[in-house]
């Protein structure tokens, strides 16, 4: 006679002996090297505790953090801006969006962080008017000096945006393209125009797209602003820890209180994505839907 | 052109690189007329369905709306293209409901109903959201303003596509195959939907492979293959006594 279907069933579990055997050897390994790291002297713990909450590295964490949001911030609008050019019916913008990509994703972000720090010794000053043309000391146009002191911050905040930017544009392309066809079109027959379809249909659509590289692409931002030091800016996080190590004969607790101040800023700003990225998915996700009710 | 006209399309031709898929499409839609347009697939209608909305733009040909050339301005004999406002503005009167609905998936039934009032004819938003709650009540959905499309179902979707073209107070309604996407049990929401605009004096076309509907609401039928209208006339008459080879052989498969 069949058993009740309804009885749980009882069954031995499937064992996973190598599964358990790597993560013993795993956790081995990783107590060995922190039981190790403890005891050895040249990572000088007593340095890496005296200089974390330093008032000096806390300060070029603000600069490292302010030059991240600044940059981003600058990379994310000027990125939508081109991404949306390069869908434009206009072929000016399409042509425009193109070089600018091209050029600024082209070449290294050291190389152009460098080229901004000499900004003022290729250009004396920019001018914005009609050029040639003046009546005695009375020209049509402004000039603009750069100085020789031109704010390094933000040139460097510059340097880095306008790097970004061509990485964004190519992230939030791809988001525009992931949009239907059809969505444009309804919006089309109810008498939209391409801008307006654009701004309330299409891209609120791509940034469930955009969101989860966008995230990424700030952590990436975070570390890549180490490289400011090519312009030369030398107040962020990791050009002040060498700083200070150069004065104190002591590398290595110095590059662990940077690590430190890093792994921190991105461990907070993956936590903020994954809200952003829930926020999104509204009216999307069918997962999220089941959750919902 | 006749007062009386709401469409008239004269020798419509209409390619997509080297394949014509319109053969010079002539025919006529009075104010208030329903019409449906079958045929095979590939046989054109939904490209005229787009052409007529300048969701296409046709080759040649002379294609008006209530008396206004689609697309062009014509100025002492020289058609001139229209500035993309311009054109925005003539589909504002001329509504279309899509096969896939095409419903926009980050708004709610409501905030769709109202998305062309608010961003299009900037109508004050408590009263657009009055008029919206009102279109989605007679489509029967007065329970659903808030839900996203994601969780309404396909007959459901349509309906509130329905809405969202109604709420622009179109002139002519464009229904291109409203329910070719929907399980069978959920087209005769979208159809009473659809009779009842009808009923309202609505100048409707209609693609459409739902020959019932055809028989019972339009007022006239064409059949159209190869991109050129076979046949045309009273939809009980064409679909009874059908005159051309083409039109019988097509009927026979889909009655």
């Amino acid at each position: 006679m069949a058993r009740s279907t309804k009885s749980t069933i009882q069954a031995v579990p499937l064992r996973h002996p190598f599964r358990w055997a790597a993560a013993f050897y795993f956790v081995l390994i990783g107590v060995a090297f922190i039981v190790d790291a403890l005891h050895r002297s040249a990572y000088d713990w007593k340095a890496f505790y005296k200089y974390v909450f330093d008032v000096r590295v806390f300060k070029a964490a603000g600069v490292t953090l302010s030059l991240t949001a600044i940059s981003m911030f600058i990379a994310i609008i000027w990125g939508v801006a081109l991404a949306v050019m390069r869908r434009s019916p206009n072929p000016v913008f399409r042509q425009v969006s193109w070089f600018f990509i091209w050029v600024f994703r082209g070449t290294p972000v050291y190389v152009q962080l460098v080229f901004w720090g000499l900004l003022s010794t290729i250009y004396h000053s920019f001018f914005i008017g009609i050029p040639d043309i003046h009546f005695g000391h009375f020209y049509l146009g402004v000039h603009f000096p750069i100085s020789q002191t031109a704010s390094l911050y933000w040139l460097a905040i510059i340097g880095l945006s306008l790097n970004e930017a061509a990485y964004m544009a190519e992230i939030v392309r791809a988001g525009l393209l992931s949009v239907d066809e059809g969505q444009e079109e309804a919006a089309t027959s109810l008498g939209m125009s391409w801008w307006t379809t654009m701004r309330f249909i299409v891209i609120p659509q791509a940034m469930r797209i955009i969101i989860p590289p966008t995230g990424n692409e700030i952590i990436s931002m975070l570390k890549t602003t180490s490289l400011v030091t090519a312009v030369p800016l030398i107040t962020d996080l990791y050009a002040r820890t060498r700083n200070i190590s150069d004065e104190i004969y002591n590398p290595i607790p110095l590059l662990m209180v940077a690590c430190a101040w890093y792994l921190f800023f991105t461990t907070v700003l993956m936590f903020v994505q994954y809200f952003v990225e829930k926020r999104f998915a509204r009216g999307h996700s069918p997962l999220l839907r089941v959750s919902h009710e | 052109m006749s007062e009386s006209l709401m469409v008239s399309a004269v020798d419509i031709h209409k390619s997509f690189g080297t394949n014509e898929v319109l053969k010079g499409i002539t025919l006529e839609v009075k104010r208030g007329e329903v019409m449906c347009l079958v045929g095979p697939s590939g046989s054109g209608k939904s490209t005229f369905l787009r052409c007529i909305n300048h969701l296409e733009r046709i080759n040649s040909g002379r294609l008006m709306v209530d008396n206004q050339l689609i697309g062009y301005r014509e100025s002492n004999g020289k058609l001139h293209e229209l500035k993309p406002s311009e054109a925005a503005a003539q589909r504002v009167g001329i509504g279309m409901v899509f096969q896939k609905f095409n419903l926009f998936p980050h708004l709610t039934a409501l905030d769709n109903v109202i998305s062309g009032m608010i961003r299009v004819q900037k109508i004050d938003r408590t009263i657009a959201i009055a008029e919206g709650t009102e279109l989605l009540r007679r489509v029967g959905l007065a329970d659903k303003l808030e839900h996203y499309p994601a969780h309404l179902s396909g007959g459901q979707q349509q309906r509130v596509a329905i809405a969202r073209s109604l709420a622009m107070k179109p002139k002519l309604m464009l229904f291109d195959e409203p329910t070719s996407a929907l399980d069978p049990e959920l087209v005769g929401e979208v159809l009473d939907a659809m009779k009842q605009l009808a009923q309202s004096g609505m100048t409707m076309i209609v693609v459409t492979h739902e020959m019932g509907f055809a028989r019972e609401v339009a007022d006239s039928l064409v059949f159209m293959d190869g991109g050129v209208v076979v046949e045309s006339g009273d939809p009980e008459e064409v679909l009874r006594s059908p005159k051309h080879e083409r039109t019988r052989a097509f009927l026979s498969k889909v009655l």
